[in-house]
């Protein structure tokens, strides 16, 4: 039920909404939660609501860890053995 | 942007993580991890995450349904209301199915009542504001993730003077939960698996508390498959080292202190009570209720509805599966007489139930 998707904001509206898409698809967004957020802006949103915004800075470097693979083996071999 | 995000799911990446999980000098030991959201259960199945670990390690999924956790009298309550005189229910699709002692939603509509699945809180408002002689009345389920958009709508009615929308509250936080369960050692869970969307509104310090009080490793993840095995291996690295502690895998959208436009709106509109957790039982200051000043926005005070004391289903054990201390498959009903079209149990009435996930992907 907690599930949001990521959708990037195209156009802002009176009463704190804004038009967002993903795929193709657009529809009304409420930013009550989230009222800084901007044209182009990443946004996660639940039910309606923009609840965050998404980081791209962060998601990269989320990836960047997945593949930080030998690095980390090796310290944790050399803290444990 | 979004198309770094097919990159979480990227089956070379999640074979050199499985790599890096199973080099883990895990020497043997039972590790027991606990997932505490219902979106995390379904895409750990979907994936077939548990395939992906070690057979020492067992994810174990916590009472992460909203719409699993509710309480059978609430559903009793929401049968009553919509059988009210000129009532409009409005509700997310997830609770249409749930059954309550003796009908459900889908039921009731059935039988002329007037349930409408919507999708935003704005969307029953929009309902109220369009038929302004009709009650409207929204059922407010769920967690810190979904109750500030109940907040925000009613904060929306009063700011439109919308007085025929009213709310049936049973909203219920992560957190005491959480505490609860890490506090029963009948469950032994060394790790949590914490939410993802819970956290973008309280942010991932709102653990602290148990590494620090029970030692037990949290971390934060999201919900595509790199994501949880990333999530999985911080977690045993925190075990194996003995150093608990919150690690943010979900930096991208969590933040320390969580959303405080949110924060502050669930602050004005609710306050903290305790919570009945179907299958669990009363959980200390695990759930909110309205503020004295937002009350008048109550269902139950709007109607005098009664309803007989609620009657759990007879051989279910939803109450142990939703503590992580049995399966499904340990139920007599699961896949016989409780299935996803006639759910008999509250793990099986919501997509995101553990029942579900397990009988959909079994």
């Amino acid at each position: 039920m907690c599930v949001a998707i990521p959708m990037k904001i195209q156009e802002l509206r009176e009463n704190n909404l804004c038009v967002a898409e993903i795929g193709g698809v657009s529809r009304e967004i409420s930013l009550m939660l989230l009222p800084d957020a901007r044209v182009d802006d990443y946004v996660i949103v639940h039910a309606g609501f923009a609840i965050e915004k998404l980081d791209e800075k962060e998601a990269l470097a989320t990836i960047d860890l997945f593949r930080e693979l030998d690095e980390s083996l090796r310290m944790d071999e050399t803290d444990h053995e | 942007m979004l198309k770094y995000l097919q990159e979480y799911r990227s089956p070379k990446d999640a074979l050199r993580l499985q790599e890096k999980i199973r080099r883990l000098p895990l020497n043997g030991r039972r590790i027991t991890l606990m997932e505490v959201c219902g979106s995390h259960t379904m895409a750990i199945h979907k994936f077939g995450i548990r395939e992906l670990l070690p057979e020492t390690v067992r994810l174990i999924s916590g009472p992460g349904c909203p719409v699993c956790v509710t309480g059978m009298e609430y559903i009793d309550t929401a049968l009553a209301l919509a059988a009210q005189q000129g009532v409009i229910m409005a509700t997310f699709g997830d609770m249409v199915k749930v059954p309550g002692s003796r009908s459900s939603l889908q039921l009731a509509r059935s039988e002329g009542c007037d349930v409408r699945v919507v999708y935003s809180t704005l969307d029953a408002l929009k309902l109220a504001r369009e038929n302004p002689a009709r009650p409207v009345v929204f059922l407010a389920i769920g967690f810190e993730t979904t109750a500030p958009t109940i907040a925000a709508s009613l904060l929306e009615a009063r700011r439109q003077s919308i007085t025929n929308y009213s709310v049936l509250v049973a909203h219920k936080t992560m957190p005491p939960a959480m505490r609860a369960l890490a506090a029963d050692p009948g469950i032994g869970v060394q790790g949590y698996i914490c939410p993802a969307h819970v956290s973008a509104v309280i942010g991932w310090k709102a653990y602290d508390f148990l590494p620090q009080e029970f030692g037990v490793a949290c971390a934060v993840t999201g919900f595509e498959p790199l994501d949880i095995l990333q999530g999985v291996y911080l977690l045993l690295r925190q075990v194996i080292r003995d150093e608990p502690r919150v690690d943010n895998e979900y930096s991208r959208v969590v933040s320390p202190d969580g959303n405080p436009a949110a924060l502050d709106m669930l602050k004005e509109v609710f306050e903290p009570c305790d919570g009945n957790w179907r299958g669990v039982g009363m959980i200390p200051g695990s759930g909110l209720t309205l503020r004295s000043s937002w009350r008048e926005y109550d269902a139950t005070r709007r109607f005098a509805v009664e309803c007989p004391p609620a009657q759990e289903p007879p051989g279910c054990i939803c109450g142990d599966i939703l503590k992580g201390r049995r399966d499904p498959v340990h139920c007599r009903l699961f896949g016989t007489v409780c299935t996803p079209e006639h759910p008999v149990g509250a793990c099986m009435v919501s997509a995101e139930g553990t029942c579900a996930a397990w009988y959909k992907y079994r």
